[in-house]
């Protein structure tokens, strides 16, 4: 059977340059990168030379690069490193009501433990109201955590915005770009940002693989205590042919690609917008992701059209990819303003640099087809 | 919640063909059940004639917002109840279901939950309809 895999927003698969690069730190290239003898010495070499890699593709000269196990691993420590590194400071954090479920969760655990959150609002697009947050920021306030494009709807913040306002206050800023790295630019020297949140599966990278990038002089514990690696912030023996991944995975993503799945995204929708009682979520135009596309179908459930699109081939997404199905509906959703029934209608499809035009006109096809199926079953359509 | 979910080939069946999909017109007995907002609504619709004295589930259909599971619970339901009497129909459970189905997720119990309430609702609605006749 065709399979078309529009989940990109979820995971990518690993590029051969990438596998390529990998290789040779499995087997041949082994050695601890804490080892003083050659064995170490080829590996550390093979981690700096990544970590300058990525701090060029930045532009983040005055910050340290410490890589982690993944996204969530990187926003654990950001959130909870700089909480209790501050603690003197104050126990007030800001965020939004849509970032991904390892900020809020992170989060709610630290409300358990003493600090207080405030979670700002969004409007129908997906978008924080800039006064609201100024308004939020407080004398206790510690940091502020921001995503830079929503993993869902792909709204993109105004990064140089928020990060203006908390440099003003005075308050760290953190953002979440494991969505937008390598396809929205980010330069750290004219965007005010104190950390960010970077990983490599969802560019062609290998999973299990991230990177909390730190500004100059900031505040933070560890998580994890150990040998002392990474600076101290993150110990564990370093996942080297993962780093070497990561890096070589920052050069996949070609300016043509990003145009090439913009094109896509954008006959995904206009494909889509066809069907009756159906509409997209999020931004149009340059405020939107080049690759995501999450559209509600109303009257029928996300769960039984992903399931009928995959038994033709296609791979699609309800709510938060990384959970495959919470029976709450998804909070992105709730937030934007759609009612709860119609958040459970919703699908994304976040497509990738090699899809086609001739298999976008197929699921185009094909999605028309389900919703009608799934609508004839169902009780709420209003025929 | 981050186990994923797998069903049995029986469900994927009967849920990208299910049977008995529809509404009937001149239903004797309708149960609606659960809400769109918790991202369920099942309705059942029973025709029910006397046969020697007996009352038989002679026809049923169902209407569906849910996931594949609710989808294929309440086809199978369908299935099972036609022909049946009212008091052989108002034993059945959610195991029973369960069962046709080769197995549910643990998640997805109350999907098959679910389509016993509308079952009962439906019975229920006969009921009174019955009642209401009489009196
Ligand atoms: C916006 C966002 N943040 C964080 C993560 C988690 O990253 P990881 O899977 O590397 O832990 C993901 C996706 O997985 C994501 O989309
Ligand atoms: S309808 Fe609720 S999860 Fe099946």
């Amino acid at each position: 059977m065709r399979r078309i895999y529009l989940d990109n927003a979820a995971t990518t698969h690993v590029a051969k340059e990438v596998l390529e690069a990998m290789m040779p730190y499995f087997s041949e290239k082994f050695g601890n990168a804490s080892s003083l003898h050659s064995f170490g010495r080829e590996t550390r070499d093979a981690v700096e030379n990544s970590r300058e890699k990525i701090s060029k593709k930045l532009n983040a000269k005055e910050h340290k690069i410490i890589f982690t196990s993944g996204g969530t691993e990187a926003n654990n420590l950001a959130l909870k490193g700089v909480a209790f590194a501050n603690r003197e400071k104050g126990k007030h954090i800001i965020t939004t009501k849509i970032e991904h479920d390892c900020v809020l969760n992170a989060c709610k655990w630290l409300e358990k433990n003493g600090f207080e959150v405030t979670y700002l609002n969004v409007d129908k697009e997906g978008f924080i109201d800039l006064n609201e947050l100024e308004n939020a920021i407080r004398n206790d306030t510690i940091i502020v955590s921001i995503m830079h494009a929503n993993n869902e709807i792909g709204t993109i913040a105004d990064l140089k915005a928020v990060g203006e306002i908390c440099k003003a206050k005075g308050v760290y800023f953190h953002s979440d770009t494991c969505q937008s790295f390598c396809k929205v630019p980010i330069d750290l020297k004219s965007f005010p940002v104190d950390l960010l949140t970077i990983n490599a599966h969802k560019i062609y990278g290998p999973k299990g693989v991230g990177a909390l990038v730190i500004g100059e002089g900031v505040k933070i514990d560890p998580l994890l205590h150990g040998g002392g690696h990474e600076l101290g912030l993150r110990s564990g023996t370093e996942n080297v042919p993962g780093i070497v991944g990561f890096a070589k995975a920052i050069d996949v993503i070609k300016e043509k690609d990003i145009e090439h799945m913009k094109r896509l995204s954008d006959k995904l929708i206009e494909g889509f917008s066809a069907i009756e009682e159906s509409w997209l979520n999020g931004p149009k135009g340059d405020k939107r992701l080049c690759n995501n596309v999450n559209f509600t179908f109303r009257f029928i459930e996300g769960e039984s059209l992903l399931l009928y699109l995959d038994s033709k081939g296609i791979a699609a997404s309800t709510g938060s990819a990384c959970s495959t199905r919470a029976v709450e509906p998804s909070h992105v959703l709730t937030a934007i303003g759609l009612s709860a029934a119609d958040a459970h209608g919703s699908l994304r499809f976040s497509v990738g640099k090699d899809n086609t035009e001739d298999e976008i006109k197929y699921v185009i096809d094909v999605v028309k087809e389900s919703v009608e199926s799934l609508r004839k079953i169902s009780p709420l359509t209003k025929k | 919640m981050n186990e994923g979910i797998r069903y049995s080939k029986k469900i994927m069946d009967l849920f990208l063909h299910p049977k008995n999909v529809g509404e009937l017109k001149d239903a004797d007995g309708v149960g609606k059940v659960g809400s769109a907002v918790c991202g369920d609504v099942m309705v059942i619709y029973i025709k029910v004639a006397e046969q020697a004295g007996k009352k038989i589930i002679m026809d049923t259909k169902f209407k569906t917002f849910g996931c594949a599971a609710a989808i294929a619970s309440s086809s199978m339901l369908t299935e099972m109840v036609k022909g049946k009497t009212l008091e052989e129909a108002e034993k059945l459970t959610w195991k029973d279901i369960e069962k046709a189905l080769d197995g549910l997720p643990l998640v997805k119990t109350h999907c098959a939950v679910l389509a016993i309430d509308a079952l009962k609702a439906a019975i229920k609605d006969y009921k009174q309809k019955l009642k209401g006749e009489k009196e």
